[in-house]
Protein backbone atom coordinates (compact mmCIF):
# COMPACT_ATOMS: atom_id res chain seq x y z
CA UNK A 1 0.00 0.00 0.00
CA UNK A 2 1.38 3.64 -0.68
CA UNK A 3 0.38 6.85 0.82
CA UNK A 4 1.33 9.77 -1.20
CA UNK A 5 1.68 12.69 0.39
CA UNK A 6 -0.45 15.40 -1.41
CA UNK A 7 -0.42 18.86 -1.03
CA UNK A 8 -3.92 19.06 -0.59
CA UNK A 9 -5.63 20.52 2.50
CA UNK A 10 -9.21 19.80 3.76
CA UNK A 11 -10.40 22.73 6.11
CA UNK A 12 -11.93 22.37 9.79
CA UNK A 13 -13.33 24.95 12.08
CA UNK A 14 -12.30 23.98 15.85
CA UNK A 15 -15.97 23.40 17.06
CA UNK A 16 -16.23 20.80 14.41
CA UNK A 17 -12.85 19.11 14.98
CA UNK A 18 -14.07 19.08 18.93
CA UNK A 19 -17.33 17.74 17.53
CA UNK A 20 -15.84 14.93 15.64
CA UNK A 21 -13.18 13.95 19.31
CA UNK A 22 -16.66 14.34 21.08
CA UNK A 23 -18.89 11.67 18.59
CA UNK A 24 -15.98 9.23 18.73
CA UNK A 25 -15.77 9.26 22.29
CA UNK A 26 -19.37 8.85 22.50
CA UNK A 27 -19.43 5.09 22.00
CA UNK A 28 -16.00 3.80 23.16
CA UNK A 29 -14.97 0.67 22.65
CA UNK A 30 -17.46 1.19 19.06
CA UNK A 31 -16.54 3.16 16.06
CA UNK A 32 -18.62 6.21 14.80
CA UNK A 33 -19.48 7.15 11.70
CA UNK A 34 -20.66 10.77 9.97
CA UNK A 35 -20.45 12.81 6.95
CA UNK A 36 -20.02 16.72 6.43
CA UNK A 37 -21.40 18.34 3.90
CA UNK A 38 -20.47 21.75 2.66
CA UNK A 39 -20.42 24.02 -0.48
CA UNK A 40 -17.51 25.80 -2.15
CA UNK A 41 -15.71 24.11 0.73
CA UNK A 42 -17.13 25.69 3.28
CA UNK A 43 -18.97 23.49 6.04
CA UNK A 44 -22.95 23.65 6.12
CA UNK A 45 -23.68 20.72 8.06
CA UNK A 46 -22.62 17.65 10.37
CA UNK A 47 -24.43 14.10 10.19
CA UNK A 48 -23.93 12.00 13.05
CA UNK A 49 -25.01 8.82 11.50
CA UNK A 50 -25.68 5.60 13.56
CA UNK A 51 -23.54 2.80 12.88
CA UNK A 52 -25.30 0.04 11.93
CA UNK A 53 -22.19 -2.62 12.87
CA UNK A 54 -22.03 -1.06 16.50
CA UNK A 55 -18.76 -3.07 16.41
CA UNK A 56 -15.01 -2.21 17.70
CA UNK A 57 -13.43 -2.75 14.04
CA UNK A 58 -16.12 -1.90 11.40
CA UNK A 59 -18.74 0.30 10.64
CA UNK A 60 -21.67 0.82 8.62
CA UNK A 61 -23.62 3.66 8.34
CA UNK A 62 -27.31 3.05 9.18
CA UNK A 63 -28.90 2.99 5.55
CA UNK A 64 -32.10 5.53 6.65
CA UNK A 65 -30.39 7.90 8.55
CA UNK A 66 -27.84 7.85 5.91
CA UNK A 67 -30.26 8.24 2.90
CA UNK A 68 -32.08 11.46 5.01
CA UNK A 69 -28.47 13.21 5.26
CA UNK A 70 -28.01 12.62 1.58
CA UNK A 71 -31.18 13.57 0.48
CA UNK A 72 -31.29 16.93 2.34
CA UNK A 73 -27.56 17.98 0.99
CA UNK A 74 -29.16 17.17 -2.43
CA UNK A 75 -32.20 19.70 -1.79
CA UNK A 76 -30.01 22.05 -0.68
CA UNK A 77 -27.07 21.38 -3.62
CA UNK A 78 -24.42 21.01 -0.62
CA UNK A 79 -21.75 18.62 -1.43
CA UNK A 80 -20.40 15.47 0.36
CA UNK A 81 -17.33 17.23 1.83
CA UNK A 82 -16.37 14.51 3.80
CA UNK A 83 -17.21 11.02 5.53
CA UNK A 84 -15.58 10.30 9.48
CA UNK A 85 -15.57 7.56 11.46
CA UNK A 86 -13.57 6.80 14.45
CA UNK A 87 -10.83 4.17 15.32
CA UNK A 88 -10.96 3.80 19.08
CA UNK A 89 -8.19 0.97 19.14
CA UNK A 90 -5.91 1.51 15.93
CA UNK A 91 -4.01 4.79 14.55
CA UNK A 92 -5.82 7.55 11.82
CA UNK A 93 -4.92 5.45 8.79
CA UNK A 94 -7.25 3.79 6.52
CA UNK A 95 -7.49 -0.24 7.09
CA UNK A 96 -7.78 -2.21 4.09
CA UNK A 97 -11.30 -2.63 4.52
CA UNK A 98 -11.40 1.29 4.29
CA UNK A 99 -9.74 0.90 1.00
CA UNK A 100 -12.33 -1.21 -0.28
CA UNK A 101 -15.26 0.47 0.47
CA UNK A 102 -14.37 3.66 -0.26
CA UNK A 103 -17.08 4.16 -2.91
CA UNK A 104 -17.30 7.85 -2.55
CA UNK A 105 -13.98 9.21 -4.42
CA UNK A 106 -15.00 12.90 -4.17
CA UNK A 107 -15.18 12.85 -0.73
CA UNK A 108 -12.16 13.38 2.08
CA UNK A 109 -12.15 10.16 3.76
CA UNK A 110 -11.45 11.39 7.99
CA UNK A 111 -10.56 8.79 10.64
CA UNK A 112 -10.67 10.09 14.32
CA UNK A 113 -8.27 8.18 16.36
CA UNK A 114 -8.46 7.27 19.65
CA UNK A 115 -6.07 4.77 20.00
CA UNK A 116 -4.51 7.62 22.64
CA UNK A 117 -7.13 8.57 24.79
CA UNK A 118 -5.64 11.47 25.54
CA UNK A 119 -4.38 12.65 22.36
CA UNK A 120 -7.09 12.07 19.43
CA UNK A 121 -5.98 12.29 16.07
CA UNK A 122 -8.00 13.37 12.98
CA UNK A 123 -6.23 12.70 9.77
CA UNK A 124 -7.73 13.04 5.83
CA UNK A 125 -7.22 11.21 3.14
CA UNK A 126 -8.34 10.97 -0.65
CA UNK A 127 -9.12 7.43 -1.55
CA UNK A 128 -9.56 6.60 -5.14
CA UNK A 129 -9.26 3.61 -6.89
CA UNK A 130 -7.52 2.03 -3.98
CA UNK A 131 -4.79 4.67 -3.89
CA UNK A 132 -4.94 6.63 -0.54
CA UNK A 133 -3.45 10.04 -0.31
CA UNK A 134 -3.38 11.76 2.44
CA UNK A 135 -4.47 15.39 2.95
CA UNK A 136 -3.11 18.23 5.44
CA UNK A 137 -5.57 19.06 8.04
CA UNK A 138 -6.24 22.19 8.60
CA UNK A 139 -8.33 23.99 11.64
CA UNK A 140 -8.80 27.15 11.68
CA UNK A 141 -6.74 28.21 9.22
CA UNK A 142 -3.66 26.30 10.97
CA UNK A 143 -2.48 23.17 9.77
CA UNK A 144 -2.58 20.18 12.53
CA UNK A 145 0.35 18.17 13.28
CA UNK A 146 -0.34 14.58 13.91
CA UNK A 147 0.64 15.07 17.19
CA UNK A 148 -2.01 17.81 17.60
CA UNK A 149 -4.00 17.87 21.00
CA UNK A 150 -7.12 19.31 20.26
CA UNK A 151 -7.82 22.13 22.88
CA UNK A 152 -10.21 20.83 24.71
CA UNK A 153 -8.74 17.22 24.83
CA UNK A 154 -9.25 16.23 28.65
CA UNK A 155 -9.60 13.17 30.32
CA UNK A 156 -12.99 11.96 31.63
CA UNK A 157 -13.73 13.76 34.80
CA UNK A 158 -11.40 16.42 34.84
CA UNK A 159 -13.48 19.13 32.52
CA UNK A 160 -13.08 21.25 35.53
CA UNK A 161 -8.91 21.69 34.96
CA UNK A 162 -9.46 23.33 32.29
CA UNK A 163 -11.38 26.90 32.28
CA UNK A 164 -10.74 27.65 29.25
CA UNK A 165 -11.03 26.40 25.95
CA UNK A 166 -8.70 28.86 24.33
CA UNK A 167 -5.29 27.71 25.24
CA UNK A 168 -3.71 27.57 21.82
CA UNK B 1 -46.15 4.65 -15.06
CA UNK B 2 -43.75 6.86 -13.99
CA UNK B 3 -41.04 6.31 -11.61
CA UNK B 4 -38.42 9.07 -10.43
CA UNK B 5 -35.21 7.40 -9.96
CA UNK B 6 -32.35 9.50 -7.63
CA UNK B 7 -28.90 9.06 -8.53
CA UNK B 8 -26.44 9.74 -6.57
CA UNK B 9 -23.16 11.89 -7.39
CA UNK B 10 -20.83 9.06 -7.94
CA UNK B 11 -23.33 7.40 -10.16
CA UNK B 12 -24.43 10.51 -12.52
CA UNK B 13 -21.39 9.63 -14.88
CA UNK B 14 -23.77 7.14 -16.24
CA UNK B 15 -26.69 9.55 -16.22
CA UNK B 16 -24.88 12.40 -18.23
CA UNK B 17 -24.66 14.57 -15.01
CA UNK B 18 -28.60 14.04 -13.93
CA UNK B 19 -29.58 13.69 -10.76
CA UNK B 20 -32.87 12.38 -11.43
CA UNK B 21 -33.94 10.13 -13.93
CA UNK B 22 -37.47 8.73 -14.60
CA UNK B 23 -38.10 5.23 -15.61
CA UNK B 24 -41.10 2.94 -15.97
CA UNK B 25 -40.54 -1.00 -14.13
CA UNK B 26 -43.85 -3.15 -12.03
CA UNK B 27 -40.37 -4.22 -10.63
CA UNK B 28 -37.40 -2.70 -9.17
CA UNK B 29 -35.65 -5.20 -11.56
CA UNK B 30 -37.72 -4.26 -14.03
CA UNK B 31 -37.14 -0.34 -13.73
CA UNK B 32 -33.19 -0.76 -13.21
CA UNK B 33 -33.58 -2.74 -16.86
CA UNK B 34 -35.59 0.24 -18.54
CA UNK B 35 -33.36 3.24 -17.05
CA UNK B 36 -30.60 1.26 -17.58
CA UNK B 37 -31.69 0.75 -21.27
CA UNK B 38 -31.00 4.68 -21.41
CA UNK B 39 -27.91 5.34 -19.34
CA UNK B 40 -25.36 3.02 -19.97
CA UNK B 41 -23.76 1.59 -16.96
CA UNK B 42 -26.08 2.50 -14.21
CA UNK B 43 -27.04 -1.38 -14.87
CA UNK B 44 -23.72 -2.91 -13.86
CA UNK B 45 -23.48 -0.42 -11.28
CA UNK B 46 -25.82 -1.51 -9.65
CA UNK B 47 -26.72 -5.64 -10.52
CA UNK B 48 -24.57 -8.28 -9.54
CA UNK B 49 -23.73 -11.03 -11.84
CA UNK B 50 -26.15 -13.34 -10.43
CA UNK B 51 -28.68 -10.88 -10.92
CA UNK B 52 -28.68 -9.57 -6.98
CA UNK B 53 -28.18 -6.09 -6.19
CA UNK B 54 -24.52 -5.04 -5.68
CA UNK B 55 -24.00 -5.69 -1.41
CA UNK B 56 -22.56 -2.16 -1.50
CA UNK B 57 -25.13 -0.47 -3.23
CA UNK B 58 -28.27 0.22 -0.82
CA UNK B 59 -31.32 0.48 -3.00
CA UNK B 60 -34.67 2.60 -1.41
CA UNK B 61 -38.23 2.45 -2.36
CA UNK B 62 -39.31 5.89 -0.91
CA UNK B 63 -37.62 5.54 2.42
CA UNK B 64 -37.40 1.64 2.54
CA UNK B 65 -34.51 -0.37 2.47
CA UNK B 66 -35.16 -2.75 -0.59
CA UNK B 67 -33.14 -5.07 1.77
CA UNK B 68 -36.21 -5.02 3.94
CA UNK B 69 -38.46 -5.61 1.08
CA UNK B 70 -37.86 -8.41 -1.56
CA UNK B 71 -34.76 -6.92 -2.88
CA UNK B 72 -34.52 -6.59 -6.75
CA UNK B 73 -37.74 -8.29 -7.02
CA UNK B 74 -39.46 -5.49 -4.80
CA UNK B 75 -42.89 -4.29 -6.70
CA UNK B 76 -43.09 -0.35 -7.48
CA UNK B 77 -46.20 1.82 -8.07
CA UNK B 78 -46.73 4.67 -9.93
CA UNK B 79 -45.12 7.68 -8.10
CA UNK B 80 -42.91 5.78 -5.82
CA UNK B 81 -39.40 7.56 -5.28
CA UNK B 82 -36.15 4.96 -5.93
CA UNK B 83 -33.09 6.33 -4.84
CA UNK B 84 -29.68 4.64 -5.01
CA UNK B 85 -26.31 5.10 -2.32
CA UNK B 86 -23.54 3.44 -2.57
CA UNK B 87 -22.68 2.09 1.33
CA UNK B 88 -20.61 4.34 3.88
CA UNK B 89 -18.89 1.46 5.28
CA UNK B 90 -15.24 0.38 6.38
CA UNK B 91 -13.30 -0.62 9.06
Amino acid sequence: MTTVQSRREFHLDSDTYDDLVAHARSDVPYEVCGLLAGRDGTLTAHYRIPNAARSMTLYNMDPKAMLHAMNEMDDNDWDLLGIYHSHTHTEAYPSSTDIELAFYADAVYLIVSLQAPDAPQIRAFDIVDGQVSERALVVDGERASRSLIPRNARRAGSAGEQTSGESR
Amino acid sequence: MAIEVRVPTVLRKHTEGERRVSGDGAHLRDLIDDVGDRHNGLRAALVADDGSLHRFINVYVNDEDVRFMQGIDTPLSDGDVVSILPAVAGG
